[in-house]
């Protein structure tokens, strides 16, 4: 049993990830023929918070409100996974994009996120504001106006052989290649 | 309290995400460089798994447990997967994170972004906002 548990505490393969986050496409369709999609839950926090008589924001969040249990349980699974199943190791990173960030001054590899841009601290320079609220921005208007993240075009919408979601997902992966290599070299 | 069977399900995922290491700005920086096959063996692998249990559901005809018959509605073209997708794509290289990583990393610990959430909530909410002027 211990094995195992050391086992499961080492990162995953991609393949075995790839696998489990492919079944909750079915998982969810078996369950309560719920589609897979987690940037909705965004849209359903503003129709519960702040609907402030936008149109968009005007129907009955409550009959979907599953995706939001759903998410909160992401949230948990990411705690029960630091908390107990955490890789005692550093990450370990391609040695090409580990240069490449040393070049921008992140040295920092020793968790998921580089401390020097993800922490309340770099909230106090102009940098920590655009990766954290800029960007967040961009996922969230980006996401609702594409009608879907990942989840709901990437692996939904491809699962289920949608071609809008063909298009969407190489706008994503466009979009990031862009992003990687155009502003980020601005903002770093 | 039907609904708790999908914060388990989240819960199931979010471990995935933690533990795959999805969740990671580098692994997301590595993509997008080319010097990882990671992340495109997370996201291939998860879409031919998908697929196949698509496929079967569709043959079998089959219902949910709550004997709802499965359907999946038909995406329809609109602008808004090609400006959206790029905006989206954009935010993805910054903040290294799609909206279901933001959860997770915020459960591993990195509470600072409850404020890239916020922000996204925010964007989410101006193009509500802004939806009838933008190119559908």
């Amino acid at each position: 049993m211990e094995n195992i548990i050391e086992l499961i505490k080492q990162p995953w393969h991609w393949s075995i990830a790839g696998i489990l986050i492919g079944l909750t496409v079915p998982i969810l369709l078996i369950l309560g023929n719920k589609k897979f999609g987690i940037s909705s839950s965004l849209r359903h926090i503003c129709a519960a918070a702040i609907p402030a008589n936008i149109p968009f924001f005007q129907y009955d969040w409550k009959k979907q409100s599953w995706n939001l249990f759903f998410v909160v349980g992401v949230l948990l699974g990411g705690w029960i996974a630091v908390t107990f199943l955490q890789n005692p190791n550093e990450i370990i990173i391609a040695e090409k994009t580990k240069q490449a960030l040393e070049a921008y001054g992140i040295t920092d590899f020793s968790r998921l996120l580089p401390s020097e841009i993800f922490s309340w601290q770099s909230l106090t320079s102009l940098r920590g504001w655009i990766f954290m609220a800029l960007g967040g921005f961009m996922v969230g208007f980006g996401t609702r106006w594409a009608g879907g993240c990942t989840s709901g075009h990437a692996i939904m919408g491809l699962s289920s052989l949608q071609i809008p979601s063909l298009l969407a997902t190489i706008c994503f992966m466009i979009g990031g290649f862009l992003g990687t290599h155009l502003l980020l070299p601005l903002f770093l | 309290m039907s609904n708790l069977k999908y914060t388990l399900v989240g819960i199931f995922f979010g471990i995935v995400f933690v533990k795959a290491e999805i969740i990671s700005w580098f692994r997301i920086q590595e993509m997008f460089r080319l010097h990882s096959f990671h992340m495109y063996g997370v996201i291939g692998t998860a879409v031919v798994v998908g697929a196949l249990s698509v496929w079967l559901i569709k043959r079998r005809n089959a219902t949910s447990l709550e004997g709802e018959k499965i359907s999946i509605p038909n995406k329809e073209f609109r602008y808004g997967q090609i400006f959206g997708g790029l905006l989206f794509g954009l935010g993805w290289a910054i903040t290294g994170a799609c909206p279901g990583p933001l959860y997770a990393q915020i459960g591993s610990g990195f509470s600072v972004i409850v404020l890239t959430l916020l922000f996204a909530i925010l964007g989410t909410w101006s193009y509500g906002a802004l939806r009838e002027k933008l190119p559908k």
